[in-house]
This record gives structure tokens, C-alpha cells and sequence, in this order.
């Protein structure tokens, strides 16, 4: 009965990638085989010359050098554009600079941004593929690709794989794009926090979600453990007692027992230590957190290769 | 009194072969029906108008009903012209079948003085149909003065509001109250309690989770209205009425001030009784609205409400903008839609034919139940020397609504494409024709 919405002007490029929710099963696999394949420091110019924007409405350490390193390893030539410096500042809509940003020879852009959809408002007007690299609460794809990337390192495959995601999981977009990510290829999950952080209604993300306010609870037999940092910046008013927190929810060495032996700990920094988990856990032998940021690259080597059509 | 649109000597026009639908005259019935001098002139079994006409409508087929009001629109004059203006918004209305609208104040400037209520109604602003103001409850809508509830009303306001916002102030709101009910002024109220609402960008549940947006909660306007019923069974002969009610919790809170005979009336828009929070999809903002599309649970106890009574009228809360507004991040995008093109349609394509809700009832939602509201005399029934508003339309005529030929200036409604059944096929005002479909 409905049509292409009117402010829709027309569907995602081919090679977007906007969030895991929509995406095929064989489509998050392809990626993931493909990532084991790319190495960056024995790179093959796939991309050489093609014109990729990085576009941060937000800050990123991680993601945009990541991206900005994947997308150069494969000898793409990379522009970054920033809200401060830039005619955001004064005032250009989104799509204008989209626009803008296609005239001037962009083959792909790269967007974060601290509205949820923005990417898909992009990709809804522009012809080249749109890569969300974090759109407000509402999805980070290539953080949940790379973390299944970094799972799959450790563990053989996803099923029945138990993955307790602890801390501010109503904030995270890391969280969301995940739980869709690990549910779909049968991966048990468990959300850990208080009710602020994790609200009854996270449960109807994705089918079988299970919600726990116990952290013992969460971590028994746990496989894969993911720590969320507390993101005062999103917090918009709500009063969280540091203190009560740490007690209740920090990640300690002596809490890190109650998981498997084999369990690893993940976290898609920036962490805080001392606050959602000890400066132990962080530099444990359990933890796989600096290897997350290493597999950052090849992964979205891979999702940049598939964008511009070089998925071979 | 307020007479929106000057009736000048218009041909006498007889409306013949219809069926009338006149929920307020209890009409249900073939009867053909003179208008002569603004004003309904006969109506009586068919072939019995003796008295010759100037004009015939062939009404064969169709249901003649009296003219439809929605007691909310915005039309964005003065100040936001670019969106729509009092001539293209009542066009886009006449085109839905409505003989009067009644226009909410949340314009630029405000409307907050009697030179700006007087300044809607003048023939200069071209409305096509009867324009009725609804002026600032506070002064610039800021929520802390009152304005001249008597100067207003002298200037042709029927009613009070600071839509858009609430009036949260409990002092505020009972003063607002007591005046208008010393002069039987009605205050409308946008229930929303603002402090649980703040960056929020649709409902509060699965989908604003989903889609990672912060959700307005139910609560946020049951909690308004039911403090409102409260202060309205304080203060004897107050007038309240809760404009877009969208919850079932703010239902309950009507249905109890009902009961207590305090003097509540509600409306429910086409896009609340039609779309779920879940239509936002992936951030559509043709479905961002104030207040937000709700639950299904919230929806089905809508539909029940506009069933047995307890909702008085259907209003469009008619929003437009433009394009630039809404094709923006959903977070940052207008809140709301257009809907006076749409809303027969779809009260018939929802409640009539899916919902097996009799016409009598929806046309009652559209007339006698909007006029009562805020008191439209001689308007909302075709009884002998009320005005002649009349809407005839077709409620088997299947057609699909294009955006792009909307006579609205915008073009934001989530309808585009729809297929509907249910058509206006004209609109007279003052007994000239205002609007005939082709």
C-alpha cells in the first residue's frame, strides 16, 4: 500500500551500510570472510584512488582513525571533514553537505553522527554508499562486525555462545547493532544493569534477549563478555550514583571468575578504568580489548572494499 | 457572536436526491435540502421543495451531511507563510470536505491580541471557508500571563490555548480555567508534561528503543489531563478540552471527568486512530508527530472511545511544512503532519469499513460533536436557518491520494499513495459551492 516514502528520495547505494538490523545473514558472513582476508600491512591497492570522505559529526579516536587507515591501506584517497572547521558550523544541513560532499568527488562517505538515522537520511538522497560509523544511540555496524571478527578469533562459532553485555546498554548503539548481530546466528545474550541503563523494554530488541540486574547472574558461564562504558555524555539529566555503580556492576578479577575459564573480555573503549571495569580486568590475560581496535582495520578494510564494488 | 466569513447573496442552490446524515436533527433519510441566503432554507422528503432554486446539485448516491469542522488546524498565517497561508490551507480543507476551521494560535507573532483574531478573519486572507481563531491562552504562549480572555472572545476567538505547549502551571491552568468559565470560553490543552519529554522524538517503546530515540512515555500526557479533569471538577462550569488525546490512559482520565458531569470533551486525529509508533520505520519524519503515534493498545482504546461516545470530534491537527523541515535528522525534523485532504477518507477506510463503525457516528465526529465543542451556533446540523455548511460525499468511491496534488503549500503527510475509500465530492459554505471534485 505504501510507497518510497516522500522523504526518501530513493534506496541506499549498493554497499551501504547502514546498521546490522536489515542485514542478510549471508551478507554479515561475506564481510567477515572477507576481513580475514585483508591485511594491512600486506595491502593490495583495491581502492587505489577512489575518493572516500570521512564525515564526523562526533568524536572518534577509534573508528575514524580506523577507517582512515583502512581506507589508505587499500590506497583510497581519503578527506575528513569535521562539524567544527567546516559549514556545519554554520548552519548547513545534513544533506546539503552530503551534496556538497558528492560534488566534490566523493565516491563514499563515512558518516558519524549524534542523531539516530542520519546515515539513512543520507543514503535515502545521495547515489554513492553511505557507511554509518555510529549514528547516535542507534547503531554502530562495523563495531559489531569487528567484535564478531575478534569473537570469532577465540571461539569456533557463535552458536549457543553465551554473551553477557553489561553497563549502559539504553545508550549504547554498540549494544544494539551487537545484539542483532550475535542473536541472528544463535548466540545467547544477556543484558546486565541497572533499570536507568537497561530498561525492561531493551528485551524486545531481539528475540530471547534476556535482562538481568545481577552481574553474577550475567557472568555465570558466560562465554563472551562485553563491557559498556557509562556515557555521561547521552546521560541528558539522569542521575547515576558513580559509587553504586562500581559496586554493583564494575568488572573485578574476582567477579571475571564466575565466567568460563576461556571467557574473553571485550569492550568497545573508550574504557574508563577504575569506573566499569579495573585496570587488572583491562590488561588481563582474558581481555581481548587492544585486539578489537587491531581487527578494527582489516574489518573495515572490508566493508570500504565492498562499498566501492571490490569485494573480490 | 463570531461569523467567521461573510455569506454575500450567493444563488439559492437545492440539494436533491441525497441521503442526509444529520446526526444533531437525528436525520437518517432521502431528504432534499433548499439553501437560500446563507442559510438552510427547506429540507423536507424528496420532491416536496416546492419553492424553485437557482441551482441543483444531483446529490443521487451520495450522503448530504452538514458541514464537517475541525476544531484543529494550523494555517500558519501571520508569519509562516512559506509553510501554507489561510488561502492555501482552507482550499486544502474545502477539499476535505470542511466548512470551518478553527486555528491554533502557535504562529509568529502568537496569537495573543484581539487585533491579531481580528486580523485572521479578514476577507484579505482569502479564506475559502469559515475561519474560527483560537487565541493564546498566555501571553506569546509563554505560559505565565494570561491573556484578554474577554477582548479575545469579543474579537471572534472560540476558545484558549497555548497548543503546542502545555499549560503546566497548576496556578496557570485553574486561572485559565476559572476565566473561561466566566465567560464560557472552552481552554484546549496540549497535554504534555515537558519535564518527561525533553529531546524525545516519538512514543516511548519498542520501536524508539530500536531506533535508538529517546521516547515520550505514556504517563507524559495522562498525567497532564488527568491534573486538568481534576481542576476542571474544582471549578464550576469550567470548559476543558483535551486536544489530540493519543493515549489510553488519557482516556480513562476523560471518561472519569465525563462521569463526574464536569465539562470535558476530547478529539482524536486521523493519524492517532490510523498509524502505530512502529510506522516510524526507519525514520520516517511523515510520521513525527506531537503527540507521538502510539501503541497498539494505545490505538484499539482510541478506536473504542470514537465508537461509544466518549471522544466529541475528529480534528487533523493539520501541521504543514516544508520539505527542508522534515527531510532532516528525525531528531531534529518539525513534529507534525497535514490532514484535512485526508480525514474522511480515512475515517471511513479505518472506522467505517474496517472498524464497522456506523456512519451516523463518524459524521456525528465531523458535526454535531466539533460544534457543540466550542459552541458553533447554527453550525454542525442542517436544521431549518442554520448555516449552509454542507459536505456531500461518496463513502463507496475508491481513489488514492497524491501528495503532490495537495492544495495544501506542504506536502507532509505519510498518506502519499494510499488507497482510499470514502470521497468528498463537494463543499459548500454559506451555500456557495467551495469545493466540487471532478
Amino acid at each position: 500500500m505504501q510507497r518510497l516514502p516522500f522523504f526518501m528520495m530513493n534506496k541506499p547505494a549498493r554497499g551501504s551500510l547502514l546498521g546490522i538490523e536489515h542485514m542478510a545473514s549471508e551478507e554479515i558472513s561475506g564481510l567477515l570472510k572477507l576481513a580475514r582476508r585483508m591485511n594491512p600491512l600486506k595491502a593490495r591497492p583495491l581502492l587505489r584512488n577512489r575518493r572516500i570522505v570521512l564525515l564526523f559529526y562526533e568524536a572518534s579516536t577509534r573508528t575514524r582513525s580506523s577507517f582512515e587507515i583502512a581506507a589508505k591501506s587499500l590506497g583510497a584517497i581519503t578527506t575528513l571533514v569535521q562539524s567544527s572547521g567546516s559549514s556545519i558550523e554554520k548552519g548547513e544541513s545534513l544533506l546539503d553537505t552530503g551534496y556538497t560532499l558528492r560534488a566534490v568527488g566523493a565516491e563514499a562517505i563515512v558518516i558519524r553522527h549524534p542523531s539516530a538515522g542520519a546515515p539513512h537520511l543520507m543514503a535515502g538522497h545521495l547515489d554513492i554508499p553511505v557507511i554509518n560509523a555510529g549514528d547516535g544511540m542507534h547503531e554502530h555496524p562495523s563495531q559489531a562486525l569487528l567484535d564478531a571478527f575478534t569473537i570469532l578469533k577465540h571461539k569456533r562459532s557463535f552458536k549457543d555462545l553465551h554473551v553477557a553485555i553489561i553497563g549502559d546498554i539504553y545508550h549504547s548503539r554498540v549494544t544494539r547493532s551487537n545484539c542483532h548481530l550475535l542473536s541472528r546466528f544463535g548466540a545467547k545474550i544477556t543484558l546486565c544493569g541497572p533499570p536507568e541503563f537497561v530498561p525492561e523494554i531493551a528485551s524486545t530488541l531481539v528475540p530471547g534477549l534476556r535482562i538481568t540486574r545481577h552481574i553474577e547472574e550475567a557472568l555465570r558461564g558466560a562465554d563472551v563478555i562485553m563491557l559498556l562504558r557509562l556515557q555521561k555524555e547521552r546521560l541528558a539529566g539522569q542521575k547515576i550514583r558513580l559509587q553504586d555503580y562500581i559496586a554493583h556492576y564494575q568488572m573485578t578479577t574476582a567477579r571475571l571468575k564466575l565466567a568460563k575459564r576461556d571467557a574473553i573480555v571485550m569492550h568497545p573503549g573508550p574504557i574508563i578504568r577504575g569506573l566499569e571495569l579495573t585496570a587488572e580486568v583491562a590488561d588481563g590475560p582474558q581481555s581481548v580489548i587492544v585486539d578489537e581496535v587491531h581487527n578494527g582495520v582489516p574489518t573495515r578494510m572490508a566493508i570500504l572494499a565492498r562499498a566501492l564494488g571490490k569485494a573480490k | 457572536m463570531p461569523t467567521a466569513k461573510n455569506t454575500s447573496r450567493a444563488p439559492s442552490l437545492l440539494i436533491k436526491s441525497g441521503h442526509v446524515i444529520d446526526p444533531a436533527a437525528k436525520i437518517n433519510a432521502a431528504v432534499d435540502i433548499l439553501l437560500r441566503d446563507g442559510r438552510v432554507a427547506e429540507i423536507a422528503p424528496p420532491n416536496k421543495i416546492r419553492a424553485g432554486a437557482d441551482e441543483k446539485f444531483d446529490a443521487r448516491g451520495l450522503i448530504v451531511a452538514p458541514g464537517f469542522i475541525d476544531l484543529h488546524v494550523h494555517l500558519r498565517e501571520p508569519g509562516q507563510s512559506y509553510k501554507e497561508t489561510i488561502a492555501s490551507g482552507t482550499a486544502a480543507a474545502a477539499a476535505g470536505g470542511f466548512t470551518s476551521v478553527c486555528t491554533m494560535p502557535n504562529t509568529a507573532p502568537v496569537v495573543d491580541t484581539e487585533e491579531w483574531v481580528a486580523w485572521l478573519r479578514r476577507p484579505e486572507r482569502g479564506a475559502l471557508i469559515n475561519v474560527f481563531p483560537i487565541a493564546a491562552a498566555t501571553r506569546g504562549s509563554r505560559g505565565a500571563s494570561l491573556t484578554d480572555f474577554a477582548a479575545l472572545q469579543r474579537a471572534g476567538a472560540v476558545a484558549v490555548t497555548d497548543d503546542g505547549k502545555p499549560i503546566l502551571d497548576d496556578e496557570i491552568m485553574r486561572a485559565a480555567l476559572r476565566l473561561g468559565a466566566e465567560l464560557n470560553l472552552p481552554v484546549v490543552q496540549h497535554a504534555e508534561d515537558t519535564r518527561l519529554t525533553e529531546n524525545c522524538s516519538m512514543h516511548e517503546g519498542a520501536t524508539s528503543f530500536r531506533l535508538g530515540l529517546r521516547g515520550m512515555p505514556a504517563a507524559a500526557e495522562a498525567n497532564i489531563v488527568d491534573r486538568d479533569i481534576t481542576l476542571a471538577q474544582q471549578i464550576r462550569e469550567s470548559r476543558l478540552h483535551v486536544a489530540h488525546l493519543s493515549t489510553s490512559d488519557a482516556l480513562k482520565a476523560v471518561r472519569r471527568g465525563k462521569r463526574a458531569k464536569a465539562r470535558v470533551t476530547c478529539e482524536v486525529t486521523p493519524h492517532h486512530f490510523t498509524l502505530l509508533d512502529e510506522n516510524v520505520g526507519e525514520y520516517d519524519t511523515y510520521c513525527k508527530m506531537n503527540p507521538p503515534l502510539r501503541s497498539a493498545s494505545d490505538r484499539e482504546a482510541i478506536l473504542v472511545a470514537l465508537a461509544d461516545g466518549t471522544v466529541d470530534a475528529i480534528a487533523t491537527d493539520h501541521a504543514p511544512h516544508a520539505a527542508h523541515e522534515k527531510q532532516v535528522e528525525f531528531e531534529r525534523a518539525a513534529f507534525g503532519i497535514t490532514g484535512l485532504e485526508t480525514a474522511l477518507a480515512l475515517a471511513i477506510t479505518k472506522l467505517h469499513r474496517e472498524q464497522k463503525i456506523p456512519l451516523m457516528r463518524i459524521v456525528e465526529l465531523f458535526t454535531a460533536g466539533p460544534a457543540r465543542v466550542f459552541d458553533l451556533r447554527g453550525r454542525g446540523s442542517l436544521q431549518r436557518g442554520n448555516f449552509a455548511d454542507v459536505t456531500i460525499f461518496d463513502p463507496k468511491k475508491k481513489w488514492t491520494f497524491e501528495a503532490a496534488k495537495s492544495r495544501s503549500l506542504s506536502r507532509n503527510t505519510p498518506f502519499d499513495g494510499w488507497q482510499f475509500t470514502g470521497k468528498v465530492a463537494a463543499t459548500i459554505v454559506g451555500g456557495k459551492i467551495a469545493y466540487r471534485a471532478d
